[in-house]
């Protein structure tokens, strides 16, 4: 980059092919080409790219230019071009806090919230708990049964529940039969959060462990050493070797859930609303849908969403800002060479 | 850090440094912890397989569901595969996975090759670009709309082209490209050999692991799709499998069979049976998953 180049191929018209080749997959000292001539000597590489970069643009940035409806009158039959501008006119649900953009708002904060104390620590839990084991086979088959439902869809988790613990499932029919206590939990509004929340933890937690599983095997095996020359049991090991060494990852983790707090579980959401209503599970993304595309107020609803997605992306950039002044990796960070 | 090798050493480090093995209360509470974990999975997922097995007398008799089929019969599977919703919305799934997949392993391998060897001219502002997408989400209303224009609503291109290229499986299949020898590709670009030629001939077969992870992160996906389906697909006959789930087993509409069946397998046993035909595929390739997944995670989690 400083060094000035002897060399310069000044019009560019025969360049080098040899000194192309020694520069090409760019050392971290880069002399200076022009950029057509590096386009020249990459050309090649990049066209791999093109479908790729096309996807990404199309079904990722084209979308955002989307958001323009939000400061329209947009109406299907109209166009998005033609639609007048409204400016914030839209935005005025959520200024005057329309009651039902209210709910869907309290609604979204409770299960995040709720979804981060509770929901959270069970995959630590159950990775401290299965490290403490002692037989190899006996962690392998536990971790194999436990993260199985992460790879089912929401739709199947849901049906699962149902049909499992649902009015007419097997446990009520069961206890039915032999006069047991009823469970009321599918399709109660009243214990809507605590069902959501169970699934969650049913379909991920053992997924969640992997990474504390990961973390924990890192862990240097002669401090545990120290602890038991020092004449110190498993708990104290536990206390101040494991968790002290996996602290990093666990606040990690635990910023970037924060930076999701305003996106809870669309589709097992949606899957359940029609049995509780949406007094009880109407969050911000299920409200988006049923406003834009089933009531078709698509521009305040864009401008419902719009909010969010600016939220959610500061929180999520904000989540990173403080992984990294808490001295870890983040999502992203500067581009190693 | 030297862990990761042989965890049977690691096992008898940990068995020597255990000043004090736990008591026999303490194994017993932990073991029944982690017992009760494993069969609040298994319990629910047999009673699924067996309720599917059962026969209509079996299940009259025990109110519903059976945890272990006595008779099994297939009458379930026959009358769903008689060619009616079920039918069609299983070669749906099939064909939106296998196509999806497909076309998504190829693009994103592509697209990582492209941003595999820093130095590349424009590299920087593409791979900020791809990165740039993991931290926002357009939004519903605006995906629908853009669908809706480019007049996808009711394809199947619909379920297949917004998911091709997610911007983790770039980074991670990158992630694997940059750790192979750049000598075996300078060696390759000596004897003539074009960029793409490179990369399938030098790394693809030296990065079977990625690909079998982004194919089998994408199956997954498409296979469980749900949401776009909602959304984009109207026509019940384009419907995949998770939207007949949805319909038939979540809100108990009436599951479609054949009218001239001359035994009508009871609800349960239906229902159960489209759960398991639309888990099959994620059980058949559960023990891939299970070997390149963490290693993927965990690789992506930490290139990031």
């Amino acid at each position: 980059m400083s060094a000035p180049t002897t060399t310069r191929p000044g019009s560019a018209s025969r360049p080098d092919r040899r000194t192309d080749r020694q520069r090409a997959p760019g050392g971290p000292q880069q002399r200076h080409v022009t950029f057509w001539t590096r386009m020249r000597r990459d050309g090649g590489l990049l066209l791999l790219a093109v479908p790729g970069i096309i996807l990404t643009l199309l079904f990722h940035y084209v979308p955002l230019l989307g958001n323009v409806i939000a400061f329209k009158d947009y109406q299907p039959y109209i166009g998005i071009l033609e639609a007048p501008w409204v400016g914030f006119e839209n935005f005025s649900i959520i200024i005057n806090g329309d009651p039902a953009f209210l709910n869907a708002l309290k609604n979204t904060l409770v299960i995040s919230l709720i979804q981060i104390v509770v929901v959270f620590p069970v995959p630590l839990a159950l990775a401290l708990l299965l490290n403490s084991l002692m037989g190899e086979k006996v962690k392998r088959v536990v971790q194999s049964v436990l993260y199985m439902p992460h790879f089912m869809s929401w739709v199947i988790v849901v049906a699962i529940f149902q049909h499992i613990l649902g009015n007419g499932g097997l446990y009520n029919n069961f206890a039915r039969m032999n006069d047991l206590p009823l469970l009321e939990l599918v399709g109660n509004p009243d214990l809507f959060i605590p069902l959501i929340t169970s699934q969650v933890i049913w379909k991920d937690a053992g997924w969640g462990m992997i990474i504390f599983l990961a973390a924990i095997s890192r862990v240097d095996l002669e401090q545990y050493e120290a602890v038991a020359v020092d004449g110190g049991g498993r708990w104290r090991q536990l206390w101040h070797v494991t968790l002290p060494a996996i602290r990093g990852v666990v606040i990690l983790l635990l910023i970037l859930r924060l930076g999701d707090a305003l996106t809870v579980g669309f589709e097992q959401i949606y899957l359940q609303q029609t049995a509780v209503g949406l007094q009880a599970s109407e969050v911000l993304d299920t409200y988006v849908y049923n406003r834009g595309v089933v009531g078709g107020n698509w521009s305040s609803s864009a401008a419902v969403g719009l909010v969010k997605g600016v939220v959610g992306t500061i929180l999520v950039l904000g989540a990173n800002k403080v992984a990294h002044m808490l001295g870890q990796a983040g999502v992203y960070q500067k581009e190693q060479k | 850090m030297t862990t990761v090798t042989a965890s049977q050493r690691q096992q008898r480090l940990r068995n020597i440094n255990g000043a004090r093995p736990p008591g026999i209360p303490m194994r017993a509470t932990k073991g029944l912890v982690l017992l009760i974990a494993c069969l609040l999975v298994i319990v629910p997922f047999v009673v699924v397989v067996s309720t599917s097995l059962a026969t209509p007398d079996q299940i009259r008799d025990a109110g519903g569901y059976v945890l272990w089929p006595e008779n099994p019969t297939f009458a379930a599977y026959e009358s769903i595969f008689r060619g009616g919703v079920v039918t069609r919305a299983t070669l749906v799934s099939i064909g939106v996975t296998v196509v999806g997949s497909g076309l998504s392993v190829t693009v994103v391998a592509l697209l990582a090759y492209g941003l595999s060897r820093p130095g590349t001219v424009l590299h920087r502002p593409i791979l900020l670009m791809v990165l740039f997408t993991m931290l926002f989400n357009a939004g519903m209303i605006p995906n629908y709309l853009l669908i809706k224009e480019l007049g996808l609503i009711d394809s199947y291109w619909s379920l297949i082209l917004p998911t091709l290229v997610s911007g983790f499986q770039v980074v991670l299949m990158r992630a694997f490209f940059m750790e192979v020898p750049k000598e075996l590709i300078d060696a390759a670009r000596i004897d003539g050999a074009s960029e793409l030629r490179i990369l399938a001939t030098v790394m693809l077969p030296l990065s079977k692991a990625a690909i079998a992870v982004i194919a089998l992160f994408n199956a997954v996906g498409y296979w469980n799709a749900f949401f776009n389906a909602v959304l984009y697909m109207n026509s019940v006959e384009k419907w995949p499998l998770q939207l007949v789930v949805r319909t038939y087993v979540v809100e108990g509409s009436a599951v479609g069979v054949d009218a001239g069946a001359e035994v009508i397998p009871p609800q349960q046993a239906l229902q159960m049976a489209i759960v398991v035909v639309s888990l099959i595929p994620i059980l058949l390739v559960y023990p891939f998953l299970q070997k390149h997944f963490a290693k993927g995670v965990i690789i992506g989690a930490v290139k990031g």
